[in-house]
């Protein structure tokens, strides 16, 4: 029997094959799942900002790219991963509306899809493939068993990566 | 140490302002509905709650239940933001309403969708008056964009902008009432330095 664990918004976590893992409703939000192909762990971060850096209040570590992704590595090393085996993918990104009137949010979902992919590069693990940009929202779920990274869309087919 | 606790204290100071302004502004948007519609449309009173991002989305109805979005800029005395949520079912029967036309199947067609722009410029527009009567500063509206997706989806974009002072956001929620019950939401996002604006207008000092 295997699980689906559900993460949340500015949260993470991380899961043993067979296990899945999923966040819904990505929007300009940032899906990033990391796994170790060997020992079949893996997880999933769900990052609202790209830089905890430029913010005052930034306690939150899952909340932010470069925190997050840190922190979703240790927690996968923790559950027996190997980080020189570790490889990512990541999906969302969106722009939801056409205009976003201040200037730090301006394209707030594209900064999050660079932010991710400048952290993953700095760690040295490889992205394997992404699903980012655009103007709608993706459901994701990651199998770290697999490494097959299924995005869903409203009125779309389902895709995986 | 300090400056954390000082932040935190405006930050729940400015919840707490927010929360009032939205009370305010629903009880005018309700007014405005029955207007347009030329029918009564009773309004319950607005519950205004403060969410963890965890828990936002299935508190409104589940994560991936889709809703309208309509989302509008803030210029003037105050800029910021101000987002309007509405289940697609509620959408579907408002703009079936005003169109005086049974509501299509499936998606919106395009005709609906600039039709819901439409009652979300109206219904937004009237809460902004209201607080910008209350507050005597200017708030003016820009053209309403709006898009129909996921819940979490369409929320991520108010939840990012929350996101940069905390982990919550502030919902208020308005359940309209006329043949059927149209849960809707408004999320209202003024600029930090706005805030202290609308403190001050309302009397209040940081």
């Amino acid at each position: 029997m295997s699980n689906i664990i559900k993460v949340g918004m500015a949260d993470l976590n991380v899961c043993k094959s067979p296990d899945g893992i999923t966040t819904l409703g990505l929007g300009s939000c940032v899906g990033i799942a990391i796994r170790d192909p060997v020992a079949k762990v893996g997880g999933l971060a769900h990052v609202m900002l790209p830089d905890s850096t430029q913010i005052e209040n930034n306690s939150n570590k899952f909340k932010f790219a470069d925190t997050g992704i840190e922190e979703l590595v240790k927690k996968i090393v923790a559950l027996g991963g190997n980080k020189s085996r570790f490889e990512a993918k990541i999906a969302g990104g969106a722009q939801m509306f056409s205009f976003q009137n201040k200037s730090d949010m301006v394209r707030v979902g594209e900064r999050n899809v660079e932010a991710s992919k400048k952290k993953l590069k700095e760690l040295g693990i490889p992205l394997k493939a992404q699903d980012t940009g655009l103007n709608y929202g993706r459901t994701v779920i990651f199998y770290p068993e697999t490494g097959a990274f299924v995005i869903r869309s409203a009125g779309k087919p389902e895709k995986t990566i | 140490m300090a400056e954390k606790i000082s932040f935190q204290k405006v930050t729940a100071e400015y919840y707490d302002v927010l929360k009032e302004l939205g009370n305010i502004g629903a009880g005018n948007a309700t007014t405005a509905l029955a207007q347009m519609l030329q029918c009564k449309v009773d309004m319950q009173v607005p519950q205004v709650r403060l969410l963890n991002f965890s828990e936002v989305g299935e508190v409104m109805g589940g994560e991936e239940q889709i809703v309208v979005g309509i989302y509008l800029a803030v210029e003037g005395d105050i800029t910021g933001s101000i987002m309007f949520i509405l289940e697609q079912n509620a959408g579907k029967a408002l703009v079936s309403k005003l169109m005086g036309m049974p509501a299509s199947e499936g998606e919106f067609n395009e005709m609906e969708i600039s039709a819901m722009k439409e009652i979300g410029n109206i219904i937004t527009g009237a809460y902004l008056n209201s607080l910008s009567q209350l507050t005597n500063l200017k708030m003016l509206p820009s053209v309403p964009d709006l898009n129909i997706d996921m819940l979490n989806a369409i929320l991520s974009v108010p939840a990012i902008e929350f996101g940069i002072m905390g982990d919550q956001i502030l919902l208020i929620q308005t359940r309209f009432t006329d043949d059927v019950d149209l849960n809707g939401y408004f999320i209202l996002l003024p600029d930090l330095e706005s805030y202290t604006k609308i403190l001050s207008a309302l009397g209040l000092s940081i």
